[in-house]
């Protein structure tokens, strides 16, 4: 699959604004006031603008609004219902926290829950597609919400969980790249399948159908991030669990905090840009690529 | 609506005889001509005169070689791909406006162009590479099956077929209701074992291909391995009357 920034940075940064204000919404940190006006910034700008990034994958950005109307059958249309709850409820339940120094328990509650939900709904998106086995397994969502709890967790400065969490979402991380790597080959899809001609021999790509190149080749057959994919995987993994776990486990100052929250985007950063372009699409298997 | 119907009255499809394509790419000239003038949105090119050219096609054509076990000769196999027009098309559930459909009457599946935001997400979930998004118009192209011809009065009755089967001229491509077992095509599949393309997808595609024949194979050793040899041995050997005393003569000079 194609890395296009604009999605990598979308799931990246509106997971972790989501999973501030999963935190934000359970009291975890009590905060009201200014201080809570700054977290809710924080959370917001994440997650709007990661939104607001998704659109410019749009062909037709202008006409986003009817993505709310296949709540019944579409992953994304239910993750832009989730969103744009969570962040109504959420604003409800901050006004109150900073114009009001009270804390609404339910609209926080039903809020964070949302927001998990806005996480949970983005990851089915991909996990959904079985044309790209690599992303069609259980552990898909369970990466994204690990994620995303971790960074909210580490934003929040819930350290001892963060910590906990972070060390998790590192593990599912792990799986997901040893399961993920066996994923096309368990799914039965080869050439010999898309071509239906496997019975008769060994079948191979003896000439595209076009001379230059075309959307599908641009956008499902990247295979040049495969090549350096463990360095990348251990950069991700170094970036993302390894550092942020070390310096929290350091006497904390905010300094220390803030290197731990920008090591960890980094490397959830290089971990997204390898889910896009580690993923085969089935369909590469027509051009006798993976 | 995005969710697909429970049944279709009709499953209008396809049937690619991979025996006979000869791999002229007629059917991907024509669709592009017939679909860039028509229904919805024109298939742009981009920089179609440069170097690094590339288009929207609804309709590609493939070519494979399959190399059988053993020492028999290679095959070389052209392999039309357009849309499918699955039952359980996956492409049709993912849509967020409900711009992508299965028809109910026919079984079609098709875009509503003014509904479609290019997000691009039915082509993901296409496993046949049936969908491409149109780099000037920013929605989702695929085949429409030649919706705008099929039930067009207005066009002569031949005519009243999708622009890839009117124009093949090795007839490897066969329009019909493959929801109805007596009409031609679903006899052409039942003759020829029709198969469907991944089905382990699960998409089950109403398209079906019919495989090629196997090749002739080589004669057994002692066999004469051309069987018109025996026919064209020269009949004259040598030559008689005034021509064999000229040959003798003329051999003795």
């Amino acid at each position: 699959m194609h890395p296009a920034p604009s999605v990598i940075f979308f799931t990246t940064f509106s997971g972790l604004g989501f999973g501030l204000l999963v935190f934000l919404g359970l009291g975890y940190p009590g905060v009201t006031g200014w201080s809570a006006f700054a977290f809710l910034t924080i959370a917001y700008v994440m997650a709007v603008g990661g939104l607001m990034a998704s659109t410019f994958h749009l062909g037709r950005p202008e006409r986003a609004l009817k993505a709310f109307t296949q709540w019944r059958s579409s992953w994304l249309s239910r993750e832009a219902w989730c969103a744009v709850g969570a962040l109504v409820l959420m604003g409800l339940y901050g006004a109150g926290l900073v114009f009001f120094g009270t804390r609404v328990t339910a609209l926080g509650v039903l809020g964070a829950a949302l927001s998990l939900a806005t996480v949970f709904t983005t990851s089915m998106i991909y996990t959904q597609l079985k044309t790209i086995p690599r992303w069609n397994m259980a552990l898909t969502p369970v990466k994204f919400l690990s994620l995303s709890l971790a960074g909210g967790g580490l934003l929040a400065g819930q350290l001892t969980i963060a910590l906990v969490l972070l060390v998790i979402a590192g593990g599912v991380q792990l799986l997901t790249w040893k399961e993920g790597d066996k994923a096309l080959a368990a799914s039965g899809t080869n050439m010999a399948t898309a071509t239906g001609l496997g019975d008769r021999g060994t079948v191979r790509a003896f000439e595209p159908p076009h001379t230059g190149t075309n959307y599908l080749l641009r956008e499902f057959v990247h295979v040049v991030g495969r090549r350096h994919s463990q360095k990348l995987r251990l950069i991700a993994l170094v970036l993302m669990t390894v550092v942020p776990v070390l310096l929290l486990m350091l006497p904390f100052s905010h300094i220390i905090g803030i290197l731990a929250i920008a090591s960890h985007i980094a490397g959830v950063l290089t971990a997204r840009w390898l889910f896009f372009a580690e993923a085969e699409h089935v369909v590469g298997l027509y051009y006798g690529k993976r | 609506m995005t969710t697909l119907p429970a049944s279709t009255t009709r499953k209008l499809g396809l049937v690619i005889d991979l025996d006979t394509c000869v791999g002229c790419h007629a059917c991907v000239i024509s669709c592009k001509g017939w679909n860039t003038e028509n229904y919805g949105a024109p298939l742009s090119d981009q920089n179609a005169y440069g170097a690094d050219n590339a288009g929207t096609f609804l309709n590609r054509v493939h070519s494979y070689e399959v190399q059988p076990e053993g020492d028999a000769a290679a095959q070389l196999i052209h392999f039309p791909k357009s849309c499918l027009h699955c039952e359980d098309a996956p492409c049709v559930t993912v849509c967020p406006t409900g711009a992508s459909y299965k028809r109910v009457e026919d079984g079609i599946v098709l875009v509503n162009e003014s509904n479609c935001i290019g997000c691009g997400l039915c082509a993901w979930a296409c496993p046949y590479g049936a969908r491409e998004l149109d780099a000037a118009e920013g929605v989702m192209k695929k085949c429409t099956l030649c919706v705008d011809r099929i039930y067009n009065e207005n066009l002569p009755e031949e005519d009243r077929e999708p622009a890839c089967v009117r124009t093949c001229p090795s007839n490897a491509r066969h329009f019909g209701d493959l929801g109805d077992e007596t009409s031609d095509v679903s006899k052409l599949v039942a003759e020829r074992g029709g198969m469907d393309l991944m089905p382990e997808q699960g998409t089950k595609p109403v398209n079906k291909y019919l495989p090629p024949r196997p090749k002739d194979t080589l004669p057994h050793e002692g066999h004469d391995l051309d069987v018109l040899a025996p026919f064209l041995k020269p009949v004259a050997e040598e030559p008689k009357g005034f021509l064999g005393w000229l040959d003798k003569t003329l051999e003795k000079l």
